[in-house]
């Protein structure tokens, strides 16, 4: 595997192929490991390039599209504003309310970030979703965790917080004997576990099911060819389509993390549970 | 982790473990999703953030020219609809003063016909009074044509002493009305017997 720099994962596999002969290899996890861009011993590998390029993208395009503000606004301005006017009043308005504004500037750029590191996933070349890396969607969760529970903590005071939290006011005394560790365990335990693994597994999962369509329809076309190579069509036909659910998946699964963390720190500011 | 043990029971030994965080993706990404939050929060969303209150301002802004603008009309209204009732206040006035005025000149006219109607009489009257002076003299010219008749008769006879030329003078004036009253009503029987 290490002479595949390239940093094109389809190649890559294509070599792994190769490799195999003729039997077809359904991919799995082995696809998501990518050696070092710049040769042995080297750290940066395919998904931190990623990582780097969306970073860098969504700043230059932001900065664009704020450069030239007018209260009449052009395209690029435009979709900019929105972006960050669906956070600000589609999520953390409804959620969080009128104090929620100062999460605004946080939650924007988690959502953008993340949808751009799912987007990688059908974006030509790249063609990685990088938040399909459990590291990405582990570190947005932890930051997540941290603001709400800060945020909570803040409010209410240490106790206060943990006392809104697992004795929810109006139940009889015995219920809190399950109530509370569940509370707490939930909270503060599966919280950043479920944002995470829910965001990674739908990325891995969704590239994962894009690779078989993809490699599936290569190995009709190639190995097999004849006949078989005309049935290729279907798996293709069938990636095409996964792409575009693909898309709406990796949008939605950015929202689904912005909105539950704004939910969380609405949880967290709120008198009572 | 249940899911863990799972996934780590099911994969092959050299496959890598999908739910194992590589620590140098960890650094890269919180060290680039914290760059980007701090550049998009000092270069970006303060711009957005100034155009949306911008843009509200100027959407406030034109609220409140228009709300002028209704209350210019409305004032303006206002001062029509005063203009309008002092209009109609005056023209009731000048109604009220053309009525009274046309009662005065009722009135007036009324007096200019009953002293015109008091002329015409008076008029009239004098018209009369001057038939009756023109008639009397008329009446009095007769006289005199029967004062010369009577006064040949007189010549005729001896006139001796006054109490003969008045018996005379009486008994012609009674014949003359005698003779006045063979023409007449019944109603100048009376006056030959006061004069007698």
């Amino acid at each position: 595997m290490h002479r595949a720099g390239d940093g094109d994962a389809l190649h890559l596999v294509n070599v792994a192929q190769a490799a195999g002969g003729e039997e077809f290899h359904a991919p799995g996890p082995a696809d998501f490991e990518f050696p070092p861009l710049f040769g042995e011993g080297t750290f940066f590998t395919k998904p931190m390039l990623i990582i780097v390029l969306g970073t860098l993208a969504i700043a230059v395009l932001f900065y664009l599209a704020s450069r030239r503000a007018a209260l009449v606004p052009a395209k690029a301005q435009f979709i900019g504003e929105s972006v960050y006017g669906f956070v600000r009043d589609g999520i953390v308005a409804d959620s969080i309310g009128r104090e929620g504004r100062k999460f605004v500037p946080l939650l924007t750029t988690m959502f953008v970030f993340i949808a751009v590191m799912n987007l990688a996933g059908i974006i030509p070349v790249l063609q990685l979703p990088a938040s399909s890396k459990i590291a990405i969607p582990l570190f947005l969760a932890l930051i997540s965790w941290g603001v709400f529970n800060y945020v909570g903590i803040r409010r209410h005071g240490f106790i206060g917080y943990f006392k809104n939290m697992m004795f929810p006011p109006g139940l009889p005394k015995p219920i809190y004997l399950l109530l509370a560790p569940l509370e707490l365990f939930s909270t503060v335990i599966i919280r950043p576990i479920t944002l995470t693994l829910r965001l990674t597994l739908n990325m891995f999962a969704g590239h994962l099911v894009l690779l078989l369509t993809i490699l599936g329809g290569e190995y009709l076309l190639i190995e097999k060819g004849g006949a078989l190579a005309f049935a290729s069509i279907v798996p293709f036909a069938f990636s095409i389509i996964l792409t575009f659910f693909e898309a709406f998946v990796q949008v939605l699964q950015a929202y689904v993390f912005v909105l539950l963390s704004a939910l969380y720190i609405a949880g967290a500011l709120a008198d009572e549970h | 982790m249940p899911t863990l043990a799972l996934i780590l029971v099911v994969a092959e030994e050299e496959e890598p473990n999908p739910l194992l965080p590589h620590l140098s993706e960890l650094i890269v990404g919180s060290i680039a999703f914290a760059l980007l939050l701090g550049f998009l929060s000092w270069k970006v969303f303060p711009v957005f953030e100034k155009t949306f209150s911008e843009r509200r301002d100027a959407i406030e802004g034109g609220m409140e020219r228009a709300k002028t603008a209704e209350e210019e009309a409305k004032e303006t209204l206002a001062q029509y609809r005063e203009q309008l009732a002092d209009a109609r206040h005056e023209a009731a006035r000048l109604r009220e003063t053309a009525r009274e005025q046309g009662a005065a000149i009722i009135v007036e006219m009324r007096e200019k016909a009953q002293s015109e109607a008091e002329r015409l009489t008076e008029q009239a009257h004098q018209q009369i009074e001057a038939d009756k002076s023109q008639a009397l003299n008329q009446l009095r010219t007769e006289v005199g044509t029967l004062a010369t008749v009577l006064a040949g008769r007189i010549v005729g006879e001896s006139l001796e002493d006054d109490a003969r030329q008045r018996r005379v003078v009486d008994r012609f004036l009674s014949e003359l009305e005698s003779r006045a009253d063979s023409g007449a009503t019944s109603a100048a029987d009376e006056s030959p017997k006061s004069r007698a």
